[in-house]
């Protein structure tokens, strides 16, 4: 019989999680670098997001993070705690803030993930993201759904049986 | 002159996109593009040993193609929506199962809703994304916020 697949192990007893549990406190710095990375990942190079001039002249304070690259960069103090990423099985947000890049140094967006509900029938948590820069969110309503042990998906699928 | 979105866009269905290869490369991109620790994303051994056929994607990774396919909407002089004008304002990721390189994926987008409130509009778009058998792989919706005067 070949050996089970290993699924990467967290910090977290995900089989222990409860309402109000903080899974993730971190600090993402953002430069116009991480801007030029993440356009080119992407595909989206709208200008504003690497062109002073064009930016301003949309009426923004200058060049800002892509909403997409805030949102992704968020929820990776999360991936990193559970460890294996394939758990996040859903992730949303609204986009309340703007985060302005400077062209030279760094923001820093902090970024703190709590379990705000969990669903024993399907075996899932909720998970809620706060980012903010400067005190400011960023993001609105951000949340992840995590895939807890026994849920029938994810690598245990077959194994354990729900 | 400024154009408004056409609120008789929503509800529509548009035909199925071409078929998309998940790429290894671009998902080790975008995994390092938003700092996404996991060597599941990079490292096609590690994610064998999960128990993936190949590297797997971060959460957000699939908005390229998404994106790419809202465009048949977004960009369509009829629909309405002067891009200058948009805001993004929401964004919201359903997956089934992991997104795993070389996955064949189907696009396939629908308007859900053409709304307008205090002066501005919201467009809100779904991108089905199925594998070739027609099964269920993930879902992403976006709401973008077209500002009025």
């Amino acid at each position: 019989m070949t050996p089970s697949p290993t699924a990467p192990a967290g910090t977290i007893d995900l089989t222990a999680l409860a309402v109000g549990d903080e899974l993730a406190r971190t600090t993402h710095t953002l430069d116009r670098d991480a801007l030029v990375r993440y356009a080119g990942a992407s595909g989206d190079f709208n200008p504003i997001h690497y062109n002073d001039t064009v930016a301003e002249e949309a009426g923004l304070p200058g060049v800002i993070a892509h909403g997409m690259l805030t949102m992704g960069t968020a929820i990776t103090g999360l991936l990193e705690a559970v460890g294996d990423p394939t758990l996040v099985t859903a992730y949303s947000t609204r986009f309340t803030g703007m985060v302005p890049v400077p062209a030279t140094g760094e923001v820093a967006l902090e970024v703190v993930a709590t379990v705000g509900a969990i669903h024993e029938d399907a075996r899932t948590a909720r998970v809620d993201l706060t980012a903010e820069l400067d005190g400011a969110k960023v993001l609105g309503r951000a949340r992840a759904t995590l895939a807890l042990p026994g849920s029938g998906s994810g690598e245990s699928a077959g194994q354990d049986g729900a | 002159m400024t154009t408004t979105p056409d609120p008789t866009f929503a509800g529509r269905t548009y035909p199925p996109s071409p078929v998309h290869t998940v790429s290894a490369a671009k998902i080790a991109e975008f995994a390092r593009a938003t700092g996404a620790p996991s060597p599941l994303h990079t490292d096609p051994e590690a994610a064998r040993a999960a128990g993936h056929a190949d590297v797997v994607a971060p959460p957000t990774f699939l908005v390229s193609l998404a994106q790419d396919t809202e465009a048949q909407y977004v960009q369509d002089p009829a629909a309405g929506i002067d891009f200058s004008r948009v805001v993004h304002g929401e964004e919201a990721f359903t997956l089934h199962r992991p997104v795993v390189a070389g996955d064949r994926l189907v696009p396939t987008l629908t308007v859900e809703s053409v709304r307008a409130a205090g002066g501005h509009a919201m467009v809100t778009t779904r991108v089905d994304l199925a594998d070739e058998a027609g099964a269920e792989v993930a879902a992403v919706r976006s709401m973008l916020v077209v500002r009025g005067d």
